[in-house]
């Protein structure tokens, strides 16, 4: 009995590991160009409120994420034209963002506060696969954006290493006035991974309220995933596959009061909603030395505007 | 003069390689290229010489896409073309390596060598990238593993490391801008074997520089600058170093002699001292000794610790361990205010940030060390400003403009006469640390801050000078010490050291052991 409930609590990691991967692989697009944004939960929260609005109204669930994501993309647009084009104050732009899109999606939410939605994803089981102790409800009985998520992270892998593209995008995290005179566009590469960064978040948001979320509540939807994708990109050392490890870890806390109960272990859920801002403060501690980023491999020029030098 | 027909007797059979065509660049104020004409054969080193200012980094500029002539234009291969961009050039076969290294630290050599290159494939083949560019660096003799992590590597890797980077995009014209300036000697001999297999294969290469030995070395023929006009271009077999130097700077010029020295008593003496940075010894052990009436140069290739050092001896950077000593007074630690009362007067190697005030008159940049007193005595400071650029020949609109709108030669200059001022005399600064004296300025003015540093030494002073340029510190010093990685590799009188001798301690190589 305990050790179903263990695996129930895997599987439903998954699930939840899903949102928290794609918003930190997201902002791992925007910091390996270089551009901190801080703005992720609002991000989500855009997308979070515009994906419930359109599945409420047209009942269609591949729709509604899709302009979900949209919506994260167009919010972080404004990130990007703030930071790369105007030069901005990077953490102050990013968390303009989180207040912008707190607020804004409280106000687009009022119509919908506390109705429930209908549309769900559904699993798929792998016939025999499924039945796979422990491994089958984790891996082989989930739904589309779960192996989604997992590929986005394989394939940023590669887009990073192995691609002309990917080798622009990490020179101009790292030196962009040396991708600046071998030929890159640093400002174009900087707005094209700021806003797929937006784009992904939009995409965590929308998974949230479509999946896990029963009705509209804007405290219960993101409820700091933002700030622990932010953290998440930090403890990963910028590497994909390592945020997809550590989403589903901080996918496990999230869950795991359920099994504990069951184990007799009663952690307050006070201290589990803490838990976000802790992180934060962890990865601003780190943040605060230089030493100590370049050696978690920080991108050098993480939220250095870039300005050419003209001679 | 008969010099343009010495070059002439080199009858191309093919179009030159790469030519400027009477090209002209005006930039606010300044004629940087007056109707220059410029052409390189296949096979061919040729030599842009000239000081700094004289043109020659424009026309560099202009050959590579950097810059658009106004007026005039560039032929390749004996037909025209307009490049907009170093991007363009590069796609025509024209190459810049530059003074400054453009490398992402934490990439490998085989990524920098590729970053940008639009002939990758999206999907790129590391195996064959890193074959590619070992295969250059056999070909060319710039050994380099294609898999090294760049912040490994030292300052000629990283130079190698950019050569490879254009010759793997098939360039057939190469411009190096002063490419010696970074390396030890044995470094350039490397880079001269290179510079000749490059050639060796018909292409092209444009040596930047204004050091004439190095150019009597490597160059086939010259072309000499000034003051952005073309005053002479000759064949290397047909000149040497004192005719090279007089079109340089349009008149004789007297090769410096060191008069010798009559050495006191100790005046700048440091004791084992070391200054820790980013968990490293910066500044290792180091103990010196400078005596009134000498001048010691301290060598070695950048980044070995010269900075950390005069900060040290300056008391502008805290000292982890170890004593500095300044006439007599104990200063380790006490910070650039006790160092300056017991007599140092410093040339940082930053003019603009620790030396000047950017935003302040070159009065007010005068006043800051004077006695300090509850007014200001803007008077005396105006007067002193106005001796100065008399006698340094300082080019500025007047005395209250400020010193950011100084070009880097003359910040330098209004640098240097403060901080000379009243050397010797009572209550005047009896140690001297001057970082890097002459960078940046023609040989006129480099020759009279050399005769004032003698002058300061004749009148007692203890000199310590602190330049990555070699040349500059053997025809300056009495003796030289060698910085490397913050440690005193070698110390002794100039006269007794061989430049080879020299050479190996800069490179971190014990003497003994075999060269390279």
């Amino acid at each position: 009995m305990n050790e179903s409930a263990l695996v129930l609590t895997l599987a439903a990691s998954m699930v939840a590991a899903v949102p928290i991967a794609l918003a930190a692989l997201g902002e791992l697009l925007a910091e390996r160009a270089g551009v901190l944004n801080l703005g992720v939960e609002g991000m989500m929260l855009i997308g979070a409120v515009t994906a419930f609005q359109i599945g409420d109204s047209t009942g269609s669930l591949w729709l509604a994420l899709g302009i979900g994501s949209l919506a994260g993309a167009l919010f972080a647009s404004i990130h990007a034209f703030l930071s790369v084009t105007l030069r901005a104050n990077q953490i102050v732009s990013g968390l303009a963002l989180v207040i912008f899109g707190t607020g804004l999606s409280t106000f687009i939410g009022k119509s919908i506060e506390g109705k429930p939605l209908d549309t769900d994803f559904t699993s798929t089981r792998w016939g025999v696969l499924a039945d796979i102790p422990v491994l089958g409800p984790m891996f082989f009985d989930q739904d589309p954006m779960v192996y989604a998520t997992i590929l986005l992270a394989i394939a940023l892998t590669f887009y990073l290493e192995r691609t002309r593209a990917g080798l622009a995008l990490r020179a101009v995290g790292e030196s962009p006035a040396t991708a600046d005179s071998m030929g890159v566009a640093v400002g174009m590469v900087r707005y094209v991974h700021v806003i797929a960064g937006g784009l992904l978040a939009g995409t965590a948001g929308s998974y949230l309220v479509l999946r896990q979320v029963p009705s509209w509540s804007q405290d219960a939807t993101t409820a700091g995933i933002g700030w622990i994708a932010l953290a998440l990109v930090v403890f990963a050392s910028w590497k994909p596959l390592r945020v997809l490890l550590g989403a589903f870890l901080f996918g496990f806390a999230r869950r795991a009061n359920f099994w504990l109960q069951g184990e007799g272990v009663d952690i307050p859920a006070e201290f589990l909603s803490m838990l976000p801002y802790l992180l934060t403060i962890i990865v601003l501690v780190v943040w605060g030395s230089r030493d100590l980023r370049r050696k978690v491999g920080a991108p050098a020029s993480l939220g250095v505007p870039y300005v050419r030098d003209e001679r | 003069m008969t010099d343009s027909a010495a070059g002439s007797d080199i009858v191309p059979s093919q179009p030159a390689a790469i030519a400027a065509v009477r090209v002209t660049k005006r930039f606010p104020g300044v004629l940087a290229a007056d109707r220059v004409d410029f052409h390189v054969e296949h096979g061919e080193v040729h030599t842009l010489l000239g000081e700094n200012g004289a043109g020659k980094s424009t026309v560099a500029a202009m050959l590579c896409g950097l810059y658009q002539p106004d007026d005039g234009h560039i032929e390749l291969n004996g037909a025209r073309v307009d490049l907009r961009s170093p991007r363009e050039g590069l796609a025509h076969g024209i190459g810049m390596v530059h003074q400054h290294f453009r490398l992402v630290d934490r990439f490998t050599v085989a990524e920098n060598v590729i970053l940008g290159d639009p002939h990758q494939a999206h999907v790129l083949n590391p195996r064959e990238i890193e074959s590619r560019v070992a295969e250059i660096g056999d070909r060319f003799g710039l050994p380099i593993d294609p898999r090294a992590t760049t912040s490994d590597l030292t300052v000629g890797q990283r130079q190698r490391v950019e050569i490879v980077k254009v010759l793997y995009r098939g360039a057939d014209v190469l411009l190096l801008d002063e490419p010696t300036a970074v390396l030890t000697p044995h470094e350039v001999d490397a880079l001269f074997e290179t510079v000749s297999a490059i050639t060796a294969e018909g292409k092209a290469v444009v040596f930047i520089s204004h050091k004439l030995g190095e150019v009597m070395a490597v160059s086939d023929r010259v072309t000499v600058m000034r003051a952005g006009a073309v005053t002479g271009e000759v064949a290397t077999a047909d000149t040497d170093q004192r005719h090279l130097a007089e079109l340089m700077v349009g008149r004789p010029v007297e090769a410096a002699t060191r008069r010798g020295s009559n050495p006191t008593e100790a005046a700048l003496v440091a004791t084992d001292l070391t200054v820790v940075a980013d968990g490293q010894n910066v500044v290792d052990n180091v103990s010196l000794t400078v005596k009134h009436g000498e001048v010691l140069g301290i060598a070695g290739v950048a980044g070995n610790g010269q900075r950390p050092l005069a900060r040290a001896l300056a008391g502008t950077t805290s000292v982890d361990s170890g004593t500095v000593v300044i006439c007599g007074s104990d200063v380790t630690g006490k910070g650039p205010r006790a160092a300056r009362g017991a007599g140092l007067a410093f040339v940082p190697e930053d003019r603009l940030g620790t030396g000047l005030v950017p935003g302040l008159s070159l009065t007010d940049n005068m006043l800051l060390t004077r006695p300090r007193s509850f007014f200001v005595d803007r008077k005396a400071g105006r007067t002193e400003a106005e001796a100065a650029i008399e006698s340094y020949e300082i080019k500025t609109p007047g005395t209250e403009v400020t010193a950011a709108v100084l070009s880097g030669g003359n910040s330098q200059k209004v640098l240097l006469a403060r901080e000379l001022a009243n050397v010797g005399e009572p209550g005047g600064p009896r140690v001297v640390i001057v970082s890097s004296p002459t960078r940046g300025l023609d040989i006129g003015a480099a020759e009279f801050v050399r005769g004032l540093l003698h002058d300061a030494r004749e009148a007692g002073a203890a000199v310590l000078i602190i330049s990555e340029d070699l040349d500059e510190v053997r025809s300056l010093s009495d003796r030289v010490a060698v910085l490397y990685r913050g440690r005193v590799a070698l110390e002794g009188n100039t006269d007794e050291l061989e430049i080879d001798t020299i050479g190996l301690a800069m490179a971190g190589v014990d003497e003994g052991e075999a060269p390279r």
